[in-house]
C-alpha cells in the first residue's frame, strides 16, 4: 500500500504515514517505525529510490520516488484478483483507492475480482453436488460471505466517481 | 446432497460453432438505450449466466437473443440461421419449436392444474392430448412433483410453482431454455432446489441456458457469466 501511496508522487515518510492514515488508518494507524521499516525494504529491493536530500514539511529530509520496476510492481498488484478471503475487503479497499489517485482502471480491478469470486463461488456449488448435509453447510457458508463481497464490489463500482473525488480532496 | 431431484449428468459443454450468437446487438426504448453494440457468442450445451445491476439492459438482450424482440441494429443467429430478419410468425414457431421460458413469477395460468400447464405447450406444438399428457406427467415426475400435477398454481409453494414453471418450460425439450430470473421471488432453499433442477435437466437433454439473474448464488450454477453494464458487457466479454 505505501508502494502504491508513493506511486501517486514522490513523497517523504512523514507525509506517506499521515497520507496512510488519512486514507486507510481510521481503525489503527500506522507507526513511523514501520513506515520506515517498509521504505528501507522497498528501497533494498529497488522499488524505491531516494530523490534528494532536502528538508520537507516533516522532520525528515529522505524524499523517495518509485523506480520503474516499482511501478511495475504497483501495477500487477493493483490488477492480479486476490483469493476470496476474510482479509480481502480491506487490501480491495486499498487497491481501489490506489488505483484511483493513480489514475489507474479501477472499475477493471474490481470487474477481475468479481470475476475471481463468481469463479470460486462455482466451484463451491459444484462441491455441494451430491456432498453430505455438513459440507454443503459449510459451502453455503462460504458461498453467503462472497456474496457479500461481491455485493460489496458492485456497489462500489457504482460508486467510484464519488469516491475519485472523494480520495482526491 | 439429498435435495438432488434427479441423477447428475455432468458432461462439459459442447465446443463446436456457437449455437447463438449476437454482433453489434443495439436496441433502444425512446431515449432510452437499453443494449449498445453487444457481441456475444453461446455455445451449444452451455449454461450462461447474464449478470447486471437492475436496468443494465441484460433483460433487454435475453429478449433480443430469443427473439421476442427484434434488434434496432445488428444480427442474431441461431444455430448459423438468422433470427432477427424473421416476421413475428417466424420467430413465434422458433420460440414455441426451439426455445423455452422461465420467468421471475412462473407466469403460470392460473386456472389450469400443474398438469395442465405443463401440457399446454405440447398441445399447441400439435402433440395429441394423451401423448402430451403423459410427457408432463413425466416431466413433472422429474421435478419431484409427480404428487401434484392436480393442484391449481395457488395451491402449490413458491418453489414448487417455479418447478411447474421448469417443467413447462423444458417439456417440449427445447434447443434453448431462456430463463428470467428464476429464483428472484424465492428463498435460498426453494432457489437452491429450482437451479439444481434447472441445471441437472438441461445438461441431461443437452439444451443451452441463458440465465439472465442479479444473484451471485444462482449465476454459480451456471459454466460462465458475462456481465451487462450500461449496455454493454464488461469483464469477461464475448
Amino acid at each position: 500500500m505505501l508502494l502504491g501511496l508513493l506511486g501517486v508522487q514522490p513523497s517523504y515518510g512523514y507525509d506517506l504515514k499521515h497520507g496512510y492514515d488519512r486514507l486507510f488508518g481510521r481503525e489503527k494507524q500506522l507507526a513511523f517505525g514501520q513506515v520506515y521499516a517498509v521504505l528501507a525494504r522497498l528501497l533494498k529491493s529497488g522499488l524505491i529510490d531516494l530523490l534528494g536530500d532536502e528538508a520537507g514539511a516533516g522532520p525528515d529530509r529522505k524524499r523517495y520516488q518509485v523506480t520503474p520496476t516499482g511501478r511495475d510492481e504497483i501495477t500487477h498488484w493493483l490488477f492480479t484478483p486476490d483469493i476470496p478471503s476474510a482479509t480481502l475487503q480491506s487490501n480491495l479497499f486499498a487497491k481501489t483507492v490506489i488505483a484511483l489517485l493513480l489514475d489507474a482502471d479501477a472499475g477493471q480491478l474490481l470487474e477481475a475480482q468479481r470475476a475471481e469470486h463468481q469463479q470460486r463461488m462455482r466451484v463451491l456449488t459444484q462441491q455441494k453436488r451430491g456432498a453430505d448435509l455438513a459440507t454443503v453447510l459449510l459451502c453455503d457458508h462460504a458461498l453467503f460471505h462472497i456474496e457479500a463481497d461481491l455485493r460489496w464490489m458492485d456497489l462500489t463500482t457504482a460508486r467510484l466517481d464519488e469516491l475519485r473525488s472523494e480520495v482526491r480532496r | 446432497m439429498s435435495t438432488s431431484i434427479v441423477p447428475v449428468a455432468t458432461e462439459p459443454a459442447a465446443t463446436t460453432g456457437p449455437l447463438l450468437s449476437a454482433r453489434g446487438l443495439t436496441r433502444s426504448f425512446g431515449l432510452t438505450e437499453a443494449v449498445r453494440g453487444i457481441d456475444l457468442d453461446i455455445a451449444a450445451g452451455e449454461i450462461l449466466a447474464v449478470m447486471g445491476p437492475s436496468g443494465s439492459g441484460k433483460s433487454t438482450l435475453l429478449h433480443l437473443l430469443a427473439g421476442v424482440l427484434t434488434p434496432d441494429s445488428g444480427t442474431v443467429s441461431f444455430d448459423g440461421d438468422r433470427v432477427d430478419g424473421l416476421d413475428e410468425a417466424g420467430r413465434a414457431r422458433l420460440r414455441l419449436t426451439a426455445f423455452g421460458f422461465v420467468f421471475q413469477f412462473g407466469q403460470l395460468l392460473p386456472d389450469l392444474s400443474a398438469l395442465d400447464n405443463v401440457t399446454v405447450p405440447l398441445l399447441l406444438t400439435g402433440v395429441h392430448r394423451r401423448d402430451a399428457l403423459a410427457r408432463a406427467h413425466d416431466w413433472l415426475g422429474r421435478l419431484d412433483l409427480a404428487a401434484d400435477g392436480d393442484k391449481l398454481p395457488g395451491e402449490l409453494s413458491g418453489g414448487q410453482a417455479q418447478r411447474v414453471a421448469v417443467a413447462r418450460a423444458l417439456v417440449t425439450e427445447p434447443r434453448v431454455l431462456f430463463a428470467d430470473e428464476p429464483t428472484g421471488s424465492l428463498d435460498s432453499l426453494a432457489a437452491e432446489k429450482v437451479m439444481l433442477a434447472l441445471t441437472d435437466l438441461a445438461r441431461a437433454s443437452d439444451t443451452t441456458v441463458v440465465l439472465v439473474t442479479h444473484d451471485p448464488r444462482t449465476a454459480a450454477y451456471a459454466d460462465r457469466e458475462v456481465v451487462v453494464r450500461d449496455g454493454r458487457l464488461s469483464g469477461t466479454g464475448r
